[in-house]
């Protein structure tokens, strides 16, 4: 079982690996999101950092909503799902295997630009670090409600615009909590509270996203 | 047990059955409904801080109820419908999410018409407010999944399925929402709470309470009855209701 | 070995085929007939438990394939009409991945043995998107012949074959016949299979 896991997400990096330039897509989108902020509202330091923590987290959350379509896309189209379906290991834990992989190629590179970004909204550096550690905590919910999500709406032809309808009010929580963090800590206060709760959501993420994921496949299967 | 069961929840049976029904809830629910709105408008006492514009939470708050019980149902009988395959489950919450969309739709014009002299805003991001525009954007994707998906059993499946993750996260966003709001209380001027309502308040609430579950009931009924139809158009239960005409 | 009891498939409202029953024991080869959109696909998916039947019953070694799924998957092999090919891998890389969702681990040269077979020995280190249709549909014969199963479900394996293919895969359903193995497909083109063979009719249509 832990080898099904680990051969399927080596797959995947590998697939994604080769495609170098569709795996900088979404940091590129990220940080191009972020920029038109100073643009179109305003330069001054200030107010920059007054809607930092909410127009990163907006864009990291768009950016990886964008991402999603290639978590099961490809396996759709050329038949491959149908063999992931038919393989004799839990399917729960290919779907884990395939949102790992999805969240090591786009959640885990926003992170590691993050600061950068927080940079651009002159974020101030103690707030840098919960960005970093809300990012950590949240983007993998992200990827794991995502893929609900996307195993829904793989089979709809042009399905971006209704994926996007329906997984958008499933990341509020997310989004609540983790601007909330940044914008606690650039006022040097504690931020333990919102990491908690990004932890536990997780945590509840991880139990039932791919239980769900795995159902949803079934049902997208059985056209 | 299980084929009583079968048989039971079998679209024929069911719309064979439910017609009676249909006038039993639909009158009660006029009946009451009108009664309700008589003790709510003019027999209720007048507000001490708000006058008489408190009146709109009669229809403001059943609305409101609704629209999360109205979910629940669709969740409840999505799950009936995943689990054994019982496809009246799948019609029933099928038929549901326009009539919760459309009590979402008016608990938030409602509370939108009551923020204005409340206010002095039609729209202030008040966390109740802002949690029922979040459940209306979840019925509008549940409605958008169903419709986009050509094959009826995988659109009911999967819409299904969605309604289910749904319920699982109202909780969620409904405490994150309260939590963001309390952080941001500039925002708002004065909040919803009602403490301890007079009585003369509450009986008329919860009589149009049950009037709009009354009504709800006559609604689906209808909505199921055509859906059953619509879905078994083909099938010989229907053509031979057809012929009779 | 896998039985089928009155089983009934609708599809966006139109009856394919009800009340079918039939079974395939050890060492048949059984062929699904019937014109276009009589319910063919449908029915090979709802055999591996990939479409759920209206109604019915699919009872593999006497229990349903829903609670036998372990064992069903580990001796069931089903190629549909799409190539299941990435073009971004190579073709050893290409069946590897195909034998990891079933969970086996072969030698390079086991691999090489069944590519050979199939037409393809020199091309391991060609990457998926160099091939041609026909090439495709070879990697996946030589999936079939690596998986170890031992019911191989078929839908059209004919599609892009050129003659030699077409006779590859004929001798390979013989072979796996003699060794026990059975084997469920339906095709448009003519199989001429030297041995015996059932045959399940479709497309009597009726209203429920």
């Amino acid at each position: 079982m832990l080898k099904a896991y680990y051969h399927l997400l080596l797959r995947d990096l590998r697939l994604a690996l080769r495609n170098r330039h569709e795996l900088a897509n979404p940091l590129i989108f990220f940080v191009l999101v972020v920029t038109l902020f100073p643009l179109a509202v305003t330069p001054t330091p200030d107010v920059l950092q007054a809607m930092a923590p909410g127009v990163i987290w907006v864009s990291a959350l768009l950016a990886v909503l964008l991402s999603l379509d290639r978590l099961f896309k490809q396996d759709y189209d050329d038949g491959s799902l149908d063999q992931l379906m038919l393989s004799p290991n839990p399917l729960m834990i290919l779907v884990l295997a395939k949102v790992s992989a999805h969240w090591l190629l786009t959640g885990l590179p926003l992170v590691i630009i993050a600061p950068l970004l927080g940079l651009f909204m002159s974020l101030p550096t103690e707030a840098v670090s919960a960005l970093i550690y809300s990012l950590l905590l949240g983007t993998p919910v992200l990827s794991l409600v995502g893929a609900i999500g996307v195993s829904l709406t793989v089979a709809v032809n042009r399905g971006g615009v209704l994926l996007s309808l329906i997984i958008l009010p499933l990341y509020i929580p997310i989004l609540i909590f983790g601007a909330n963090a940044v914008d606690v800590a650039s006022d040097g206060l504690p931020v333990t509270g919102q990491l908690l709760f990004l932890g536990a959501v997780l945590a509840l993420a991880l139990s039932l996203a791919p239980l769900a994921t795995a159902v949803a496949l079934r049902i997208t299967a059985s056209r | 047990m299980w084929n009583w069961i079968q048989r039971f929840s079998s679209p024929k049976h069911f719309y064979s059955m439910s017609a009676p029904l249909i006038n039993v809830f639909a009158i009660s629910a006029l009946l009451i409904g009108i009664y309700g709105l008589y003790l709510g408008l003019f027999v209720a006492p007048t507000d001490y801080q708000q006058g008489e514009s408190y009146r709109i939470i009669f229809i403001h708050v059943p609305a409101a109820w609704m629209s999360l019980f109205i979910y629940m149902v669709m969740a409840i009988s999505s799950g009936i419908g995943i689990i054994w395959q019982i496809r009246l489950a799948d019609m029933v919450a099928a038929a549901s999410a326009p009539i919760g969309a459309s009590f979402a739709f008016l608990a938030l014009v409602t509370g939108a018409l009551w923020g204005k002299p409340m206010w002095g805003a039609y729209w202030v991001w008040d966390a109740r407010l802002t949690s029922e525009l979040i459940l209306l954007f979840l019925y509008l994707g549940y409605m958008a999944l169903q419709s986009a998906i050509d094959d009826q059993r995988s659109a009911d499946k999967a819409s299904g399925l969605l309604a289910i993750v749904g319920v699982v996260n109202i909780p969620i966003i409904h405490y994150s929402v309260e939590w963001w709001n309390t952080l941001h209380q500039g925002a708002t001027v004065a909040k919803f709470d009602k403490p301890s309502m007079h009585i003369d308040m509450l009986i008329p609430l919860m009589l149009m309470a049950l009037a709009f579950k009354l009504f709800y009931g006559a609604l689906v009924l209808v909505r199921t009855r055509n859906e059953a139809l619509y879905r078994d158009r083909n099938r010989r239960w229907v053509r031979e209701l057809i012929e009779k005409l | 070995m896998l039985e089928v009891q009155s089983l009934e498939c609708v599809r966006d409202d139109r009856l394919l085929f009800s009340d079918l029953s039939f079974s395939v024991a050890e060492a048949e080869v059984l062929q699904i007939e019937g014109s276009n959109g009589s319910g063919k696909t449908s029915l090979l998916r709802i055999l591996c438990g990939l479409r759920q039947a209206e109604a019915g019953k699919i009872l593999w070694h006497g229990e349903s394939i829903s609670s036998n799924r372990e064992d069903f998957y580990a001796n069931m092999v089903y190629i549909g009409h799409l190539p299941c090919i990435k073009g971004d891998l190579t073709v050893m890389e290409n069946v590897r991945s195909l034998l990891d969702t079933r969970s086996l681990t072969l030698t390079d040269a086991q691999i090489e043995v069944a590519l050979t077979k199939v037409g393809l020995q020199t091309y391991d280190d060609v990457p998926g998107k160099a091939l041609s249709s026909g090439q495709r549909r070879r990697i996946l014969l030589a999936f079939v012949e690596l998986s170890q199963a031992k019911l191989w479900v078929l839908d059209e394996p004919l599609t892009a074959l050129d003659v030699q293919g077409v006779a590859l895969m004929e001798s390979m359903i013989i072979e796996h016949r003699e060794a026990g193995g059975s084997v469920i497909f339906t095709t448009h083109h003519g199989m001429k299979l030297d041995c015996n063979m059932s045959s399940v009719q479709l497309g009597k249509k009726r209203t429920v």
